[in-house]
């Protein structure tokens, strides 16, 4: 009896650890071998040719030099902004889909916002900037119903980065604000209208109490896929964007810094996580709570 | 009818493809314990959240606490409900779901806090205040959705089917617990309901509703002993339905014989003429049960048959007795004495009844010659 129960016990781990094994291949190979590979070449200098020593001068540069933090706190900035905007956008289309639309026509909406992702992002992003560019679609329009004299240049301004960032996030913050509004028992909203409450009161008490931890999931991965963009801010921004990807791009690609290189990914990597860590504190959401329920 | 605190008058609601509540007119009086009992799809929800403002009528007027709601939104109503699955507010603890509408009215925090704590102890959940409302048993959220509305002070509070999700011996417990708060508080209730056990003993006065209609209105004794619709008649209490057709008629009572030959007597409600086909009904509890033909009262026709089955349940026990000429299933309730204790099945009896007890109606189309 004990004999055959241990044996279970032992062919259920084998099963559990076979079925894991792609997981932990991927995460092993792809995400923690890199990172321990960059972690260990930012916490070298080089002294001479082909020649190292362990130093933390790689970080100290990019807290006494002013431009880099400079460019850090814009992007982090730009990022939350982008952020909100994208849920302000967001939550209005996820109540429709998840509370108005009935049935098929809210698989419809889902799939309308969907559509645009099955083209890559370089494609979506030269797409705006067709749109956008001097010589492109709506300047042009523009000076056609004479609202300018002039075709005016939409590229290369903040805004435009706003623009293009807010529609590639989009989706992100739309699941789980979806998923958590769905789960919103109509009847709360009747009983909160039956106690008195108004449209504006049913949200504050009711909606956003509710859909918190999607909301907070949602901010978090727009905020990190934000932060860490490169495409959208440097093709609609242009090279002055100041966006801090392009700071680590150039240094392990144009200056061959790599020491360099691997020191701002981990800078960006921990202040996005103490950012990540803040915004949950100011919002008071726990962050398994909030994984676990969206 | 100054005293009434509900009026609705020729109310209709129109979906589609029905007509869900059609040219529905009564009134509640202040301070009763209303009741609408109806089988479901029968429109009481329509009603209930016409009343309440979810639903705007097609056509009449509702009128709370003496003005026309033509128009008013649900938060602007003087009236408040307690739904079916409660719908306590997960994000809040005991204290702030009963302090919400307080706090919609923009009362002060101490005030609030203060008024939802007496509420509380008047509901029995003192010192509740401060737990989640996963913490609390099934029959103290029950409580604390009616103290959430209460603590408003409506004219008229809704409750639909609130007992519904509980369990039988709790819905037993809160059944008289809403009689004791109503009678305290001394709202108006408005309760809507598919269970006639709950209705009966809650109300003060029922309608039974059926297909958008009141099929009765009246006391809860009117419905049971008084039944004017064959639908009443069988929604409301246990009965044994007798389908047939009017073979005579002497003053009021009639007799009525049955396709396979059975005959009966039992009191006339509505125009029936000789020949036409016909609905009876006997409730279990007015037949007499006996061994030998001597024990029944003379003045009954007596009818004789074989135990089937002896349903025991306590003081609502019944025998079915399958009637000799026909072996027709007939139930009879069983006396409290113990008399019949040892009745076996297969054993032969007599019975008989009261037939101005018995109540006869005009057959509902589609329903003649089949038995139920």
């Amino acid at each position: 009896m004990r004999d055959g129960a241990a044996a279970a016990r032992w062919q259920a781990r084998l099963t559990l650890g076979l079925l894991l094994a792609p997981a932990l291949l991927w995460l092993g190979a792809l995400i923690i071998l890199p990172h321990a590979d960059l972690a260990v070449l930012s916490f070298r200098e080089r002294i001479a040719p082909r020649h190292y020593v362990p130093s933390l001068s790689q970080y100290k540069t990019f807290f006494l030099e002013p431009l880099y933090w400079h460019v850090f706190v814009h992007t982090a900035v730009m990022s939350v902004i982008a952020t909100f905007m994208t849920l302000l956008l967001a939550f209005p289309v996820a109540w429709v889909i998840a509370k108005l639309a009935r049935g098929r026509a809210g698989s419809l909406l889902f799939i309308v916002c969907l559509i645009p992702f099955w083209v890559s992002e370089t494609v979506r992003t030269l797409g705006w900037m067709i749109l956008l560019r001097e010589s492109g679609v709506l300047p042009a329009l523009l000076v056609k119903l004479h609202v300018t004299a002039e075709p005016v240049e939409f590229l290369y301004h903040d805004a435009t980065i706003f623009v293009g960032l807010v529609y590639t996030s989009m989706l992100f913050m739309l699941v789980p604000l979806v998923s958590s509004l769905e789960s919103l028992d109509n009847s709360l909203i009747e009983a909160a209208y039956d106690l008195g409450a108004g449209g504006l009161a049913i949200l504050r008490t009711i909606v956003i109490p509710h859909a918190a931890p999607g909301i907070t999931a949602g901010c978090i991965v727009v905020f990190m896929l934000t932060l860490g963009n490169y495409l959208t801010p440097t093709l609609l921004g242009g090279k002055d964007s100041q966006w801090f990807t392009e700071q680590i791009y150039a240094q392990f690609i144009t200056r061959f810094n790599w020491e360099q290189g691997a020191a701002f990914g981990f800078l960006l990597l921990g202040l996005s996580s103490a950012l990540v860590v803040v915004g949950l504190r100011l919002s008071g959401q726990r962050f398994g709570d909030v994984m676990r329920r969206t | 009818m100054s005293t009434a605190d509900l009026v609705a008058s020729a109310v209709v609601k129109r979906f589609a493809d029905h007509t869900a509540v059609d040219a529905l007119s009564f009134s509640v009086e202040r301070g009763s314990f209303f009741s609408i009992l109806g089988p479901s799809g029968c429109g009481k929800t329509t009603l209930l959240r016409m009343i309440a403002g979810f639903l705007a009528p097609d056509g009449g007027d509702i009128a709370i606490g003496g003005s026309s709601m033509a128009g008013i939104p649900p938060n602007r109503r003087p009236v408040n409900m307690v739904f079916q699955q409660l719908a306590l507010f997960p994000m809040m603890n005991v204290g702030e779901n009963v302090a919400y509408g307080l706090a919609r009215r923009g009362i002060n925090r101490a005030e609030r806090m203060r008024r939802s704590a007496k509420m509380l102890e008047r509901v029995g959940l003192s010192g509740a205040a401060l737990k989640r409302v996963d913490e609390l048993s099934g029959g103290q959220r029950q409580r604390v959705a009616i103290a959430r509305s209460l603590v408003l002070e409506p004219t008229l509070l809704l409750l639909d089917e609130p007992l519904g999700a509980l369990d039988l011996k709790l819905r037993e417990h809160m059944k008289i617990e809403l009689k004791q708060l109503q009678a305290a508080f001394g709202t108006t209730f408005v309760y809507i309901t598919h269970d006639q056990s709950e209705a009966l003993v809650l109300s003060d006065h029922v309608g039974v509703m059926n297909q958008g209609r009141f099929e009765q209105l009246g006391t809860p004794q009117d419905l049971y002993y008084r039944p004017q619709t064959p639908f009443v008649a069988s929604f409301v209490g246990a009965n044994n339905r007798i389908v047939g057709r009017c073979m005579s008629r002497d003053a009021q009572i009639a007799a009525i014989t049955t396709a396979d030959g059975w005959t009966i007597h039992a009191l006339l409600h509505g125009p029936v003429g000789v020949g036409d086909p016909v609905e009876a009904f006997v409730r279990p509890e007015i037949a007499t049960l006996a061994r030998t033909a001597a024990e029944l009262p003379a003045a009954q026709p007596h009818y004789s048959g074989e135990v089937q089955s002896v349903l025991f349940d306590g003081a609502n026990s019944a025998v079915l007795v399958q009637e000799t000429t026909t072996r027709r299933e007939f139930r009879i309730a069983l006396p409290q004495t113990g008399r019949f204790a040892d009745l076996k099945p297969h054993d032969a009896i007599v019975f008989s009844f009261d037939p101005a007890r018995a109540a006869c109606y005009p057959a509902r189309a589609g329903t003649a010659g089949q038995d139920a």
